[in-house]
């Protein structure tokens, strides 16, 4: 991988248009923007997505606001509808059907709802197969589009429409799926958690790697929303900063088995300093619910030790 | 020139899947289709064909990733059966919505439950309202034409819809039978190079594939799709003619079988076909004016056109390999009766449901159905519109 410059990277040509009707402050465009910088210049891609908010607000008939070719089919199948993309693509070439210096990579994208849960069938299948494509889960730890349901991705007692705060409930009640390690187990060439970190290195390189790495790659690129997790759109990168400081959503890789933490704070922040960010949480401030942060910590805790193992191994 | 030969149904449409080679297979296994991507698949590991098989992890996935290859650029198919089409519902919409010519040999499987492996025609006809259009076989050598056939109809421009080539499970596509297989050059020259205008691959001309659209665009693409659906009738039979200038063996919306003077029509679909025709044969030579009207094509319907060709008759049954469960018949019962009130032929009808989940349909049944039509015809005998025929009492219902 070459060296990597921000301005050089951030004036690259956009692939994804403005015109789009993304929400003020939504992670997952500027996660999409960065996923696609990491293309060469020359590269076409074809786009695959998932049923949800990015498909239906950048894609409302007769308007696209993709510059590549891009297809949505349902809900729960991004990873078979691009494999099928994908072998199409293999077949023609073979065929000679195209020309022969065409060179198209193959990126899906879907919410957590997509990947975790109704797709996670068909991600398995695709990724198991070892098509030669990137899916690129951004996950915001719950259904948006429909209103703020609850995923399995959405953390241990989030605030959703599904498990409301009451006075017999603390929000969700089980912890999320920890989706990059089940992919990891595939044993797929590549597979990465990321998220928008200020000078966006970290989500450019791991693009990068896992679209021009051969074969299957898997990315898990957290993206906060700001309907769902309550927070002022301004505030949006500090959020995701603090994710990965307090070591709620940890920056690693898995490049052909091998584990590596990309980023370890300095001092591991207290997970209040994230929790206290967001509206889902705001119960959990309440005096009485300190054994909830307490829990909550020890989670996080348990994981960071456990991902620590992987990568010391 | 054509060669003689023997084999299954499954083995008749492998064979045609290998000469027509495909660019992109997907498919899982269900039983009675499962040998189709089987063959396929030892011919792709023999050298003998070259299309891109994937071994899918189910129907919803297969069907998927048959519309991303369609809408890549690739002729692309996959095979199927029962709970397998069952599964894979909401993308057959999905293709027909896209507009994607790709081809779904389907070999019919009665729905669950009780879970059974056995023919009938729930599963198609369970899918009659995705869009696509349906065409129906007899025997090996039709499941081997039709499918042939499949291709020039689907990705001619005024059509441009995803076709299902339905053979029944076990019946046709486990027994083997006599065939007459065409030359590779032959097929391949019939079917002709897949050359889309707009594809996913197209170098420097992007296309976007599958859009959200509000109400003030959906009702159009709808309505895009039924004339669709409506222009595929000409080019079925289009294809139809040249299909029987090269090869042949001519075929139509359906197929009339010693009705032209025939008080009596047995109007049918399927493998059971062949053994109301043998009925037809035996009472004819008692002297009783039967025939056999046996429907090709289910979808484009054509209801005008047997409207006009049961007009002369005293009374026809309707037969059913399916239930709709809505008190008065299966499909072809309610399509057939509204098509003939439109064109206002006020002839006898009786709807009978038989060879559910693989219950065998026997040439008694069929004398049996012809003596209660002409019962009712002659003798003005009063039955239900909506029967059951074949069931283990002796009472029919």
């Amino acid at each position: 991988m070459a060296g990597y410059n921000l301005k050089e990277v951030m004036n690259k040509p956009e692939r994804l248009a403005p015109g789009h009707r993304m929400c003020a402050g939504c992670g997952a465009t500027i996660g999409v923007r960065a996923v696609l910088r990491a293309l060469h210049e020359g590269d076409y891609a074809v786009i695959g997505n998932a049923t949800g908010c990015l498909e239906v607000s950048t894609y409302m008939y007769p308007y696209t606001a993709w510059e590549d070719s891009y297809i949505h089919n349902a809900f729960e199948n991004a990873g078979a509808t691009l494999s099928g993309v994908e072998t199409a693509y293999k077949a023609l070439k073979k065929r000679g059907k195209l020309p022969a210096d065409a060179n198209f990579k193959f990126i899906t994208f879907g919410g957590d709802g997509g990947t975790y849960d109704i797709g996670f069938q068909s991600l398995s299948g695709a990724m198991e197969r070892g098509h030669d494509m990137v899916y690129v889960c951004y996950d915001n730890g719950a259904y948006m589009n429909t209103g703020i349901q609850r995923s399995s991705a959405t953390p241990m007692y989030a605030d959703t429409t599904t498990t409301p705060v009451g006075s017999q409930s603390n929000g969700k009640m089980q912890n999320r799926k920890d989706l990059a390690s089940i992919i990891a187990d595939h044993d797929v060439p590549y597979v990465a958690q990321t998220t928008l970190t200020k000078d966006f290195k970290d989500i450019h390189l791991k693009s990068e790697k896992a679209i021009y790495t051969e074969g299957a790659s898997f990315l898990n690129l957290m993206t906060p929303c700001p309907r769902g997790w309550r927070y002022e759109t301004a505030d949006i990168m500090r959020i995701c900063q603090l994710a990965v400081e307090t070591c709620y959503w940890p920056l690693f890789e898995v490049d052909h088995g091998k584990w590596t933490l990309n980023y370890e704070p300095k001092k591991k922040l207290p997970i209040e300093d994230f929790l206290r960010e967001q509206g889902r949480f705001k119960h959990l401030f309440k005096p009485g619910n300190e054994d909830l942060i307490a829990q909550f910590q020890a989670e996080v805790d348990r994981r960071w030790e456990d991902l620590q193992y992987k990568c010391a191994r | 020139m054509s060669k003689k030969d023997r084999m299954s149904g499954n083995e008749a449409v492998a064979y045609a899947i290998r000469q027509i080679n495909p660019d992109v297979m997907p498919a899982f296994p269900i039983t009675p289709s499962t040998e189709i991507p089987q063959m396929v698949s030892t011919y792709i590991a023999n050298g003998e064909m070259d299309t891109e098989f994937i071994p899918v992890e189910s129907e919803h996935s297969s069907m998927s990733a048959a519309i991303g290859a369609e809408a890549a650029g690739a002729r692309s198919l996959t095979a199927t059966s029962s709970a397998g089409l069952a599964l894979m519902w909401e993308e057959l919409l999905l293709a027909a919505s896209n507009r994607m010519p790709l081809v779904l040999a389907l070999v019919n499987r009665t729905l669950s439950g009780p879970i059974n492996i056995n023919c009938d025609h729930s599963d198609s006809m369970g899918a009659r309202d995705t869009g696509w259009i349906q065409i129906y076989a007899e025997n090996n050598q039709e499941a081997y034409d039709n499918f042939i056939q499949a291709y020039p109809i689907a990705e001619d421009k005024r059509v441009h819809l995803p076709v299902m080539i339905c053979q029944d499970g076990f019946i046709t596509s486990h027994a083997v039978e006599n065939i007459l297989l065409e030359e590779d050059a032959a097929v391949k020259e019939f079917v002709g190079e897949y050359n889309p205008e707009e594809f996913l691959l197209n170098p420097g001309k992007p296309i976007a594939v599958g859009p959200y659209s509000i109400s003030s665009y959906a009702m159009e693409a709808r309505y895009n799709q039924e004339l669709a659906m409506e222009n595929s009738k000409e080019v079925i039979l289009e294809v139809a003619k040249k299909f029987k200038e090269k090869f042949g063996r001519g075929f139509e919306l359906f197929e009339e079988y010693r009705t032209e003077d025939a008080d009596y029509i047995m109007l049918i679909m399927g493998s059971a076909a062949g053994t109301a025709k043998q009925a037809v044969d035996d009472l004819r030579e008692k002297g009783m004016k039967v025939g056999v009207l046996k429907l090709r094509v289910f979808r484009p319907f054509p209801a005008e056109e047997i409207a006009m060709a049961l007009k002369n008759c005293k009374a026809v049954a309707i037969m059913d390999r399916t239930e709709s469960y809505n008190g008065h018949g299966g499909p072809l019962a309610s399509e057939v009766t509204a098509g003939l009130y439109r064109s206002k032929v006020m002839i006898e009808t009786v709807c009978y449901t038989y060879g559910l989940a693989g219950r065998d349909f026997t040439v008694e049944t069929a004398y049996e159905i012809f003596d209660e039509l002409k019962d009712v015809a002659e003798n003005g005998k009063k039955v239900k519109q909506h029967r059951y025929i074949g069931l283990r009492s002796k009472e029919r219902s």
